[in-house]
């Protein structure tokens, strides 16, 4: 995505607002699959109220006429709602490029067609592994064969292929066999996308976070292929931040590209920000307009000058933007706080401390101590029970999973 | 590969070329990513239909821009360039 500039308030203005960029709509949080890392918050369950087809029209309708060009429709799975087809076709209407985002799992070739003639522009499949057996077990589905199948379908009605897979432990010795099989499914893109540790996978970054080892060797691996594909396929490999120095620059800026929204019609500057203690407005309450320029909470971290040191002062925070905000949050309890991914970060060395603790486990091989949760509906109720009994009452408390490094 | 003045060139069909209001010039939309234009090579890209030749499209731009020097080695360059981008296909 091309950069929309970050509007630096250092001389005292208020921060402005460009206009949202990228629209994301998490139209459900349902899902057939169970993937342990999924990004959605814990909380899925707390979803049952969903936006409706006009609410989402609204939102679409607004968020375009603000300037916004690209259009994701995300999930849990946004297979699950059969109005997809609708939305699709407004999207087109309005003149967006639209990406459907998805495991594969409830399409088969009419509703591929039915996209195509809708005006989709690109589906991005998933795949959790290259061998069925692993695919099968962390997406707690039956779906590799599907998937194939699926992957085929978008080729032959000549969407540009995306093939996302999430890397983790669990899978990342296999890179070569992912490529590889992404190769001969003629992928224009593949996302290899290490783990962000939020929502699940925070939960279970004990069984999910890899080695230092197999990150370099994973690394060394996507270069090779990077290189031998250059022109065919592209191959975009993101490391895991937890292993880096410095920090992320998050979303592009809080609040200058990216507007979420999730199935009950909450807006967020990222997908994963509903964990912050602040206040998000709902689209069903407030214009796309007031949310993007003037609502709290999208005003909150826009800018610099909500910085604490060592941000405050720091050479590079033009750079990095004081990294990701949920990650300082989930780390430190302190949401303002310097992303303790960056080595200038007082906590820097807790986060270190605590890969280290991640690496004996995972050189150990004893992954039964403590089983993965998968993302489901009966997890999700267990995990906010859980919470409810652990902290004390509060209208901002962090998920299960925020306790710190 | 060498362009010609009779290649006919065409615009990739999995990349999207439109107008954008907001940021007042062409972009090139692809998977959750864009393009920006200048105004000379949206001009030469929406003329890349699949049926006018290079020369044709050059011919059509010196009648519409006369004052531009160099425009014929110009579009020539541009054209390769989108064509290893992939942007472009010649049919």
């Amino acid at each position: 995505m091309e950069k929309a500039g970050s509007n630096s308030s250092e001389n005292g203005t208020p921060p402005r607002a460009s206009c949202p960029h990228w629209l994301l709509a998490e139209l459900t949080y349902k899902c057939p699959l169970q993937c342990p890392y999924c990004s959605n918050p814990v909380e899925i369950a707390r979803y049952q109220k969903e936006l409706t087809t006009e609410d989402w029209v609204r939102v679409l309708r607004e968020a375009r006429e603000m300037g916004a060009v690209q259009l994701g429709f995300s999930g849990g799975e946004p297979l699950v709602r059969r109005d997809l087809e609708e939305m699709i076709a407004e999207g087109r209407r309005l003149g967006y490029y639209s990406n459907l985002i998805t495991s594969g799992v409830g399409m088969d070739e009419a509703r591929v067609q039915r996209f195509k003639e809708a005006g989709l522009d690109h589906i991005q499949i998933s795949f959790q592994a290259s061998n069925e057996e692993l695919n099968n077990f962390l997406g707690g589905t039956k779906s590799f064969q599907h998937k194939m199948e699926m992957a085929r379908l978008v080729k032959k009605y000549e969407y540009p292929m995306v093939l996302n897979i999430v890397l983790h432990r669990m899978n990342i010795d296999q890179i070569r066999d992912i490529l590889d099989m992404t190769v001969a499914l003629q992928a224009d893109y593949v996302e290899l996308a290490s783990t962000q540790y939020y929502g699940w996978s925070r939960v279970n970054v004990d069984q999910l976070l890899p080695t230092r080892e197999q990150l370099e060797n994973a690394e060394q691996v996507a270069r090779e292929y990077q290189l031998r594909m250059e022109g065919r396929m592209k191959v975009i490999y993101v490391i895991p931040d937890y292993f880096a120095n410095r920090p992320k620059r998050c979303m592009d800026g809080w609040g200058q590209v990216f507007l979420t929204v999730t199935p009950d019609g909450t807006a967020l500057p990222c997908h994963a920000a509903g964990q912050l203690p602040l206040e998000f407005p709902n689209v069903r309450e407030h214009s796309i307009p007031w949310i993007w320029n003037e609502s709290p909470g999208f005003q909150h971290f826009r800018g610099l000058d909500w910085m604490q040191e060592p941000c405050r002062s720091c050479p590079e925070r033009f750079k990095d933007l004081g990294g990701c905000r949920c990650q300082a949050f989930m780390l430190t309890g302190d949401a303002a706080a310097t992303d303790p991914v960056c080595d200038k970060s007082p906590n820097h060395q807790r986060l270190l401390e605590d890969v280290e603790r991640i690496g004996r486990i995972a050189r150990s091989g004893d992954t039964q101590a403590k089983p993965l949760l998968f993302r489901n509906m009966r997890n999700s109720k267990e995990l906010m029970q859980e919470s409810k009994a652990l902290l004390p009452p509060s209208k901002h408390r962090p998920g299960p999973g925020a306790t710190p490094a | 590969m060498t362009l010609e003045a009779r290649s006919v060139p065409r615009f990739t069909p999995t990349f999207r070329l439109q107008w954008e209001q907001a940021q007042d010039c062409f972009v090139i939309l692809y998977p959750e990513g864009m393009v920006k234009l200048s105004g000379s090579a949206g001009e030469i890209l929406k003329r890349c239909d699949g049926e006018r030749t290079v020369s044709g499209i050059i011919g059509e731009l010196r009648r519409s821009f006369p004052t531009v020097e160099s425009l014929g080695s110009d579009v020539t360059l541009f054209l390769e360039e989108a064509h290893g981008k992939g942007w472009i296909q010649f049919v």
